[in-house]
């Protein structure tokens, strides 16, 4: 049977299981919505801006491990969207974006709302697509979601021209694809892995360093078999936490520019390196040329440009981190030889010494809230389980440090991008994709107003997201630096005309706390756990002057932390 | 160190935009650039003349692999390769005894006049950048009004093609 091209588009989605789109409408897209309108098997949610259509895609494809969807109009739409393109670019999250065109016959003419969005969206994208003809749409969907999916994954684009969605063909969908030009994982050499097992087990102060690319891949199982295994230290990154319990001995924590004391410093004085699914990311490494100067360094990652991109690597694995991992497994259980149990033993009172600095403390006889405070009480609140979205600023390095995530999965941050005003849309796609368990933002009195408008969708379908404002008064981050690097010359870092949040939460009908004292932080957390059918705003008016140690200043090696 | 880059990639709009995209955001050089579709009409075969050091050039080779269009590559420096360049320029020729050196000029570099007139002479050179260059020199003082160069192709000698792998 002959369809139109927005049915053979909706059709197509389905048959890739999607069950929820992010989504605003607009001319360029009617067609699209009107099919949408006709069917049930995919969800709409109408989001109150297109940047939050991609963050809350972006949550719902971090916290699940499936590609988000996002339709949007052309011209503003399209631009709106950039922003949470790019963030879900630098973080490897699949993501199909699917942007309406001006028709056919007018593109180049600047018409009204066009925009070149293959050419807009081209430096952050996997890949992108403009659908010239009706019959190419079931395909470009097919490899659409092939290419964001499989390899490193990332946000695919498919503009497509109004005409072409009112135009018919004939829908067949593909079973599979395969392209000439895309071949997402090559196979690991065994010798490689053989190496690279040798070289871990000859370690006589080994570091694990793992990253996004554990969770992404879904490798968190192997990844913590071989840690226990060889019962080696362990860092994640700050896209790597939840993937190795935070509670367990042998997890450092964090580490780079606001990382643990212990792990910074295991990481400039390891000799093997073991970076997994992590790609040295300057925030990490601080100086490259200071970095873990005495290490060989063994590194799996999916994407070739990954590997010896910053850092030269001795052993690269190219492939998915849970293959090699397995292979690495196999081979490892196979050996005779074990580690140097009297080098590792030293190694470890090495590290416990480095630990027992406390390098997280902070002044906890303090009258006033201090956000370290709220972020420790909310871990055992929820049993470091439950999913926390975070916006960018001292709340969410405190949040990564404080949270001490249990699980994978659960922290979703914009950590390549530092997207402000990703938290509270991100929220709604988790919450959306785990209907039962809690999901708490947390954020920032400056970031929470980039995409506080989401209020509105998140109270139109009755999501029960815990916003836990870190109120400070001022773009914390951003003072702390001109605290430390210029003379404490507070330029724009200090936000006056904040709204009232309390009333701002409960004009959109949702509940709103505001919290002054310390001794009501835990009964706000716990009454905040019971609300269900709304969400909650707890404004914590927290210590303006508090600051994220430790620090790796700009320009700084591992072991130049500036401490408390 | 300069390498040259032949990639066959996907005919396809945009593709160029792909690849030049790619080394303006990451900074990296081009020295030139020539595209045109091959004998089979869905691939366009680029290269690309680029330099940098090794790490530099290894990264190139990679982010070019990771473009989704690019389906082969080749770094055609890494064995033995010719490449050609093609220059045609457009001379002021006042004298006789100015058209008798420029004829006789173009004859040793193996160029060809491929247009006359009263004052001009427009002449055909293909080789190597250096030949090319060489033959600029060599000119010295004339009126030289146009240069137009295609910017370097090349393919490997011997066996070695940059194909698409048979799929069957
Ligand atoms: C869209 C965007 N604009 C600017 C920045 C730069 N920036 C990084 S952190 C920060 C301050 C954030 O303030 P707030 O949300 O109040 O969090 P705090 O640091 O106080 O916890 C700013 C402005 C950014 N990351 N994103």
């Amino acid at each position: 049977m002959e369809l139109t091209g927005a049915d053979i588009l909706i059709e197509s989605l389905k048959k890739e299981g999607v069950d929820l789109i992010f989504g605003y409408p607009g001319g360029a897209v009617l067609h699209i919505y009107d099919a949408l309108y006709q069917q049930e098997d995919i969800t709409h949610i109408l989001v109150r801006h297109e940047q939050a259509a991609t963050h809350a895609a972006d949550g719902y494809a971090r916290s699940t491990g499936r590609p988000g969807v996002v339709l949007v109009t052309s011209g503003p739409g399209a631009t709106n969207a950039v922003t949470g393109i790019a963030t879900a670019y630098m973080d490897s999250v699949p993501m199909i974006v699917i942007t309406g065109q001006v028709p056919s016959s007018l593109i180049g003419n600047d018409a009204f709302q066009e925009v070149d969005c293959v050419g807009i969206t081209r430096p952050c994208v996997k890949h992108n697509f403009l659908v010239k003809d009706v019959k190419e749409i079931a395909n470009t969907i097919k490899k659409a979601f092939y290419i964001a999916t499989t390899g490193r994954p990332g946000p695919v684009v498919v503009d497509i021209p109004k005409d072409i969605t009112a135009l018919k063909a004939e829908f067949s969908y593909p079973e599979t694809i395969s392209m000439r030009s895309y071949t997402p994982i090559e196979p690991v050499e065994p010798s490689a892995i053989e190496k690279s097992v040798e070289l871990l087990l000859s370690a006589k102060r080994p570091m694990i360093y793992s990253g996004g690319g554990v969770v992404l891949d879904g490798a968190w199982d192997e990844l913590i078999e071989i840690t226990q295994l060889l019962n080696y230290p362990i860092t994640n990154t700050l896209m790597g936490l939840g993937a190795y319990p935070a509670d367990d001995k042998q997890c450092l924590g964090m580490l780079g520019m606001h990382g643990t004391y212990e792990a910074n410093l295991g990481m400039h004085n390891c000799d093997v390196l073991f970076a997994v699914g992590a790609r040295f990311d300057d925030r990490v490494t601080g100086n490259v040329e200071k970095f873990c100067p005495t290490a060989k360094i063994v590194h799996i990652d999916v994407d070739p440009t990954s590997i010896s991109k910053n850092v030269k690597v001795d052993i690269p694995l190219i492939g998915r981190v849970s293959t090699v991992l397995k292979a690495m497994l196999e081979v490892l259980k196979k050996k005779k030889q074990k580690p140097d149990q009297d080098a590792l033993a030293e190694w470890w009172n090495q590290i416990n010494e480095w630990r027992s600095m406390d390098c997280l403390k902070y002044d906890r006889d303090a009258d006033i809230i201090k956000p370290q405070y709220v972020l420790e009480e909310l871990h055992k609140i929820t049993h470091g389980e439950a999913y926390v979205t975070s916006d960018v600023g001292q709340h969410q390095m405190w949040a990564a440090q404080f949270y001490r995530f249990q699980k994978p999965r659960r922290w979703i941050n914009s950590g390549g991008l530092g997207t402000m005003g990703f938290g509270l849309p991100a929220a709604m796609g988790v919450q959306l994709a785990h209907p039962d368990e809690t999901v708490c933002c947390v954020t920032g009195e400056g970031s929470i107003q980039m995409c506080i408008q989401e209020l509105a969708t998140i109270r139109q379908y009755s999501l029960p997201i815990k916003v836990i404002n870190l109120n400070n008064g001022v773009l914390g981050m951003v003072r702390q630096w001109q605290e430390f690097f210029y003379q404490g010359r507070y330029a724009m870092s200090y936000m006056e005309s904040l709204p009232d949040f309390v009333m701002l939460a409960e004009s959109y009908g949702h509940c709103g706390i505001k919290v002054t004292k310390k001794s009501d932080v835990v009964d706000a957390l716990t009454e905040a756990m019971k609300i269900r059918d709304k969400a909650i705003f707890l404004d914590f008016i927290t210590d303006s002057k508090e600051n994220v140690y430790p620090m790796i200043p700009a320009g700084g090696g591992q072991n130049e932390m500036i401490l408390i | 160190m300069r390498h040259i880059i032949s990639i066959l990639i996907e005919n396809e709009a945009g593709a160029l935009s792909r690849v030049a995209g790619l080394f303006s955001a990451r900074g990296y050089n081009i020295e030139s650039l020539t595209v045109a579709p091959t004998n089979d009409s869905s691939l366009s075969r680029m290269t690309i003349v680029t330099s940098g050091t090794d790490e530099i050039i290894v990264q190139i080779n990679k982010q070019l692999n990771k473009l989704i269009d690019v389906v082969r590559l080749s770094d055609m420096t890494e064995g033995e390769h010719i490449e050609r360049d093609m220059m045609l320029i457009k001379i002021k020729v006042d004298d006789s005894a100015e058209r008798e050196e420029v004829k006789r000029l173009a004859d040793i570099f193996r160029g060809q006049i491929i247009d006359v007139t009263d004052e001009l002479y427009t002449i055909e050179l293909t080789g190597s950048g250096d030949k090319l260059d060489a033959f600029l020199k060599s000119l010295g003082e004339v009126d030289i009004l146009e240069v137009v160069r295609s910017g370097t192709i090349g393919i490997s000698r011997g066996e070695a093609a940059l194909q698409l792998l048979s799929t069957s």
